[in-house]
C-alpha cells in the first residue's frame, strides 16, 4: 500500500500531522510497538525538518507486510555537508525551531538511530531526500 | 508512585486523563528540549516534566509513547494540545512550581531519574 502526504514549510501547527498519521495506520496494523515507535519517531523528526528548514515537501509511505518504506522528498536549501549535519549538536535551526523544542543538532543522527537504514540524497539551492526503512520482525 | 500522588506533591491540577491518575510514575525525566525526549528508549512508566507548553510538546509525547507529562511554572495548556493528549490517553498535570523546586520534590519522594 501506498499512502502520500503534503508538508509546508513553516508550518509547525501540522508539524506531526503525517506522523500521527504513519502511527495509527501501523497501530491498526498490529506491528510490534517497540518497531512502530521508532518508526515515528524517525518520522517525526523528519517532518519536522521538512517544516523547520524547507520550502515545502511530499512524504511517501510505502507498506508492505514485512517493512515499511518512508521517502520525504523537500524543496529547500538542502544540506551542503551532510557529514557536518550528521554529527550530534551541529544546526543550522532558527530561533523559532529551537522555541519549538528542536534545532538541538540530534534530528538526523536520531533518524540513523531509529531506522534500520537510512539514505540521504541533498542538492544545494534544490532540495534533500531523505529516505529510511524499518523491518516489522 | 501513582500519579494522584505525584498530582498531591506539587499542588497539580489535571488538565485531561482524570481517569488515568491510578498509573504508576516509575521515573522521571525533566526536558524543554523535544529532540532530546526524542531519544529516550525504553521507559516504562515515564513522566516527562516540561516548561515547553505547546504542539510539539504534545506531538514529541504521542510519538515517543510517553502517557505522563507535567507541565511546570502553570503554563496554559490548550484545547488543541489537549485533544492530542485525549486521543492518545495521554495525562496532562499542571503545577504552579518551577523546574527546579518540581524535579526537587519528586526526587526527595524517592521518584528516581531516568538516566
Amino acid at each position: 500500500m501506498d499512502f502520500q502526504y503534503h508538508v509546508e514549510g513553516g508550518d509547525f501547527t501540522n508539524a506531526g500531522s503525517t506522523s500521527s498519521e504513519v502511527k495509527r495506520m501501523l497501530k491498526k496494523m498490529g506491528v510490534r510497538p517497540d518497531i512502530v515507535k521508532r518508526t515515528v519517531v524517525a518520522l517525526y523528526e523528519a517532518e519536522v525538518n521538512i517544516v523547520a528548514h524547507a520550502y515545502r515537501g511530499d512524504i511517501f509511505v510505502n507498506l508492505e507486510p514485512d517493512k515499511v518504506c518512508i521517502t520525504l522528498k523537500d524543496e529547500g536549501p538542502g544540506i551542503p555537508n551532510v557529514e557536518w549535519a550528521m554529527q550530534k549538536g551541529n544546526s543550522t535551526a532558527s530561533p523559532k525551531v529551537r522555541e519549538m523544542g528542536f534545532g538541538a543538532g540530534m534530528g538526523l543522527p536520531n533518524i540513523q538511530n531509529n531506522s534500520d537504514e537510512m539514505h540521504i540524497d541533498t542538492e544545494v539551492g534544490v532540495g534533500t531526500t531523505i529516505s529510511f526503512v524499518n523491518h516489522f520482525a | 508512585m501513582t500519579l494522584k500522588e505525584v498530582a498531591d506533591l506539587l499542588q497539580a491540577t489535571v488538565i485531561t486523563g482524570e481517569d488515568f491518575l491510578d498509573r504508576e510514575v516509575e521515573c522521571v525525566f525533566a526536558s524543554d528540549l523535544m529532540s532530546d525526549v526524542l531519544t529516550i528508549k525504553d521507559h516504562d512508566g515515564l513522566l516527562l516534566l516540561t516548561g515547553l507548553c505547546n504542539l510539539q510538546s504534545m506531538r514529541t509525547c504521542e510519538m515517543a509513547d510517553i502517557q505522563m507529562v507535567l507541565v511546570v511554572r502553570g503554563k496554559v495548556v490548550t484545547e488543541d494540545m489537549i485533544e492530542i493528549a485525549e486521543d492518545n490517553d495521554i495525562v496532562v498535570l499542571s503545577t504552579p512550581y518551577s523546574m527546579y523546586k518540581t524535579s526537587g520534590i519528586l526526587y526527595n519522594a524517592e521518584l528516581p531519574s531516568i538516566y
